[in-house]
């Protein structure tokens, strides 16, 4: 090994006591929350909601917290790091989404729906085949972009501390369960907004750290990558060679986004319609200024800590951000930031999970198998258990899949997400012919041609399953499936009325725009 | 539920209609002034490697505050939005929700 490596001494793949402290005293102070959530929490509207009581200010953080994954931390300041330019193209995709989110869908879906966006999509139309069919795009969509943190936390600390692999994605898995089981969503958005301060305040300090070596001046920055790497780091190149695909892309950032089930979710925490508004404006505020920062952080790693020596730590550049903080702020500050990173994985985990479980218990169970009424206790019941089937399901999807390439799997979940949940929950809110067979058909052909689509693709067809060529050309599959799916949504609508969804559409104007009579 | 007289009644109000059609408007124009710079920006991306690298002084190039300028534009639009809600949308709701005598919040 030090064969290759350049001159470069490393905590990096040490246990970290630094980091265990902070880690410690991470869980202390998020199983406490638990603690203090759990007697808060005792109807189904404190599982689910929290009750409804945090504020527009709060959820803005929580949602930033559940969206700024470890994925696009490490992810996307290692793409920069490597890739230059390139990696921009995430940052500001992953941005964009949002606004789209405020403009359509918050103020609806607070208005019209109780937990889940299969409420909304349901408010029309014809309970059971609804539920059945949302939830089905919602655990899909959880349990696909679970996985891809599980392994993510696998491996990263095995890379970060020298874990054994099946311990940290055993770890991950148990404390997550505790949040959700005792603390509901309550504990949930409390660590949420927890993990959102120290990621926001942990990434500022590293470019504080990295202006320091360049005088304040971000043009000096830019003009040293441009003197190690030459003018191609500054300018777009292989990740987008073909233009549809980069489209695709974008579609799928831009409104997978809109489809996220545990993003969703989060608008049901606030009181009303208005704090619904006002927590995306904290949101978008918050995840524009990291991904701003997360852009700088990996010019600072290539230039500092260098891609030859990124790459040898991991090819995908995940362990850019890390290694920066090391040559910045020593053992200390990568301890420091190994520990917000295991704190991001865990926050964002707990998020989906509680997701999945409110897409099985209240869109599967209730609404299908106990024909929307059920007892409330029941209810909670049977989200705590699917809480503890989905936690099992991810330790053991986590270990299956160690060493497997899962990146395309964030890929995927934002392209169901985009093409099965988007389209019919846009539809229903927007359009008022819109019908039950066209909301099944919609979802049903969104879940089903993305999933296919992304296994006959380079990502998985060549690069996962080693095949010569793909047999769909694209990378990305947005462009076709969420095509697909708005057309199969509108034509099968347009072919037989449901007067009973037209007839509510109008009645509950009152509901949607004005809030009155939401839940 | 069915709508009640005093539902139908603001269901047909001037007002109303004209603030829902406002807002529908608002909406619109704003996703669609969204995607166009974001996928502007893709564009640029896929077929203007040349303005993205070009240098404009100081040591940047034109992608980086083009870049920046899409996530700060997606903020902006952002404000703008929740701004006019806050003042003309609020207002609306809550004369609605006093005339139909109910308290505000759930």
């Amino acid at each position: 090994m030090a064969a290759e490596t350049p001159a470069f001494e490393t905590a990096i793949g040490r246990t970290n006591a630094v980091a265990v402290c902070f880690f410690i005293a991470f869980v202390v102070a998020t199983l406490g929350i638990t603690w203090w959530a759990a007697r808060r929490s005792r109807t189904a509207r404190d599982f689910y909601a929290a009750g409804r009581k945090i504020s527009g200010f709060q959820n803005g953080l929580a949602l930033a917290g559940d969206y700024m994954s470890a994925a696009s931390f490490l992810g996307i300041a290692g793409m920069v790091a490597l890739r230059g330019y390139d990696g921009l193209i995430y940052s500001v995709g992953f941005l964009v989404g949002w606004p789209i989110i405020l403009f359509l869908i918050a103020e609806p879906l607070r208005n019209l729906g109780k937990y889940t966006f299969a409420d909304v999509v349901a408010f029309r139309l014809h309970r059971a085949p609804i539920r059945a069919a949302a939830a089905l795009g919602a655990l899909f969509t959880v349990l696909i972009y679970l996985i891809a943190q599980m392994v993510g936390a696998g491996t990263l600390f095995s890379l970060l501390f020298g874990l054994p692999y099946s311990w940290a994605v055993i770890g991950v898995g148990v404390l997550m369960m505790a949040y959700v089981l005792w603390g509901g969503m309550l504990a949930t958005t409390w660590v949420q907004i927890i993990k959102a301060v120290l990621l926001i305040g942990g990434a500022t300090l590293l470019v504080v750290l990295i202006l320091v070596r360049f005088s304040f001046d971000p043009a000096r920055l830019i003009t040293a990558a441009r003197e190690r790497y030459g003018q191609p780091f500054l300018e777009p190149g292989g990740l987008v060679e073909n233009p549809l695909d980069a489209v695709s892309l974008g579609l799928a950032l831009m409104f997978g986004t809109a489809g996220l089930p545990h993003i969703l979710m989060r608008f049901y925490t606030v009181p009303d319609a208005r704090a619904a508004r006002r927590s995306v404006l904290y949101a978008t505020g918050f995840i524009g200024y990291f991904y701003i920062l997360t852009f700088t952080i990996g010019f600072g790693a290539a230039v500092l800590a260098g891609q030859d020596v990124i790459r040898h730590f991991d090819a995908g550049g995940n362990m850019a951000a890390p290694l920066l903080a090391e040559v910045l702020g020593g053992k200390a500050f990568l301890g420091f930031l190994s520990a917000v990173a295991f704190a991001t994985i865990l926050a964002v985990v707990a998020g989906l999970t509680l997701a999945g479980a409110s897409a099985f218990s209240h869109d599967l169970f209730v609404g299908v198998v106990r024909k929307g009424h059920s007892a409330e206790g029941d209810e909670v019941f049977v989200a705590k258990l699917a809480t503890v089937a989905l936690g099992v399901l991810a330790i053991g999807f986590g270990i299956l899949f160690q060493g497997q390439n899962v990146a395309f799997m964030v890929g995927l979940a934002f392209a169901v997400a985009a093409s099965a949940n988007f389209p019919a929950l846009l539809l229903s809110i927007l359009w008022r012919r819109f019908t039950t067979a066209g909301a099944v058909a919609s979802i049903l052909s969104g879940v089903v041609l993305s999933s296919v689509l992304i296994l006959l693709s380079p990502t998985v067809w060549v690069e996962v399953l080693k095949r010569p060529v793909a047999i769909f050309p694209l990378k990305n599959p947005a462009v076709f499936s969420m095509a697909a799916s708005f057309a199969a949504g509108i034509l099968v609508s347009l072919l037989k009325r449901e007067p009973e969804a037209e007839m509510k559409f109008e009645d509950e104007k009152l509901r949607t725009y004005l809030g009155i009579g939401a839940d | 539920m069915s709508p009640s007289s005093e539902h139908r009644r603001i269901l047909d109000d001037p007002e109303f209609r004209s603030l829902v059609l406002t807002r529908d408007r608002l909406s619109t124009a704003l996703t669609v002034v969204m995607l166009a710079v974001y996928f502007g920006f893709i564009a640029l991306v896929a077929w203007g490697r040349g303005v993205i690298g070009a240098d404009i002084g100081g040591g940047f190039t034109a992608g980086v505050p083009i870049g920046i300028g899409v996530i700060l534009f997606s903020i902006i639009l952002t404000a703008l939005y929740v701004r006019w809600a806050n003042v003309r949308y609020d207002a609306l709701v809550d004369r609605v929700r006093r005339d139909l005598g109910e308290g505000h919040g759930s």
